[in-house]
């Protein structure tokens, strides 16, 4: 089982993991490829509190973009009121964020994302992750725990740990919208920007 | 002090085709003026109305979104008065009714009751600011509120009263967002 790849519910333990992290470690993995990713699905507002982990590779460009309309927010959770708004307008979001602020922000998607059912596109930034190990193996507890989080609320997700992974984004977020549900991008190594 | 059935009975006599988020007291007694297809209960979390309905003003730019808001919940998001005031949707009219309790929780005190939530709302840069504390001149700012270009923002002092009946579950079911979905392609 690849990084990326399938969406993930059970645990993802394999037992050639470690070599497939050595592999990710290696192959880089570049911001342009998941922006043009969330372009191809449609996406037009990106909602955002600033990540370390995804501000050069990517929200420094989205903010650049003239076909993405940026949102900077101040906490986490207002980015999943406004998606919802804008949902209802045939609007698609991303919401950009650390893992710190998926944790912030546990309420409204239990409300929102799980209880609702409504079409909550996460890319979540894994700030922290040792490129060789699976972010479940993680030495950082916050990092640790963010799978199985998703696990237990019932979102799938897709880990992007290279180019190669963001085939996954638009497919996904356009089954998110489709058929009203949540999804999670969990951006495993630091985007680089060219 | 302003009695908030009152005042909602002034403002819903205006209310045509506009969005009109709510939440909580302010949206229980919201439903029991009138109840329209297009209300929209922000459902979830507490303190996120003001987001729903910027989210609901920038995909529906033609409508006025009107949002009916509380002052304990507005606490539990400050923040959004800064995001608001950033983005600037020219169609958003932000109604914060304030009694100093958290009324949906018990009654209990908000923390801090010498907030002044207009000055906030106005430095956190929405300029068109208004507290308002009598019911005559919140029907008089209506027409402002409905056609005056956004965001604007009213900090609406009201009395403690008795309570509409509420029901969560009727508020935020299925259906109900069904309907306002259609209401809104219906145009």
């Amino acid at each position: 089982m690849s990084g990326g790849g399938a969406i993930m519910h059970a645990p993802a333990a394999s037992p050639d993991k470690g070599e497939q992290a050595m592999d990710q470690a290696e192959a880089p993995l570049q911001g342009a490829a998941i922006i043009a990713a969330i372009k191809k699905a449609g996406v037009d507002y990106v909602l955002s509190v600033p990540d370390l982990h995804t501000s050069t590779g990517l929200l420094k460009p989205i903010a650049h973009d003239p076909d993405l309309k940026l949102i900077r927010v101040c906490k986490e959770d207002e980015t999943l009121g406004i998606a919802a708004g804008l949902s209802y307008g045939d609007r698609r979001a991303l919401i950009l964020i650390q893992y710190t602020g998926f944790l912030y922000a546990m309420n409204a998607i239990r409300a929102m994302a799980c209880e609702q059912s409504m079409p909550m596109c996460l890319m979540i930034g894994l700030l922290g992750k040792e490129p060789e190990k699976a972010s479940r193996d993680s030495g950082r507890f916050g990092v640790r725990i963010i799978e199985p989080l998703l696990d237990v609320m019932g979102i799938a997700f897709h880990r992007i740990a290279q180019d190669a992974d963001a085939g996954l984004i638009a497919p996904a977020i356009e089954a998110a919208y489709m058929q009203s549900k949540p999804v999670a991008f969990l951006i495993e190594r630091r985007p680089v920007h060219a | 002090m302003i009695d908030r059935k009152q005042a909602w009975k002034r403002l819903a006599a205006h209310i045509t085709n506009e969005i009109v988020v709510s939440t909580y007291s302010s949206a229980s007694d919201w439903i029991a003026e009138i109840d329209r297809p297009l209300n929209y209960f922000a459902f979830g979390a507490m303190g996120l109305a003001s987001s729903h309905g910027l989210g609901l003003a920038l995909a529906h730019p033609e409508r006025r979104v009107f949002v009916l808001d509380g002052d304990g919940s507005l606490l539990m998001n400050l923040g959004t008065l800064v995001t608001i005031g950033a983005v600037a949707p020219k169609n958003f009219t932000h109604i914060v009714a304030r009694n100093d309790t958290y009324e949906a929780n018990g009654g209990h005190p908000i923390p801090g009751r010498d907030a002044h939530f207009a000055g906030l709302a106005r430095e956190a840069g929405i300029a068109k600011s208004h507290r308002i504390d009598t019911l005559e001149s919140f029907e008089a700012l209506i027409p402002t509120l409905l056609h005056e270009d956004g965001p604007i923002f009213v900090e609406l002092i009201i009395q403690q009263g008795e309570l509409s009946a509420r029901s969560y579950k009727e508020m935020y079911r299925k259906e109900r967002r069904a309907a306002f979905k259609q209401a809104l392609q219906n145009g």
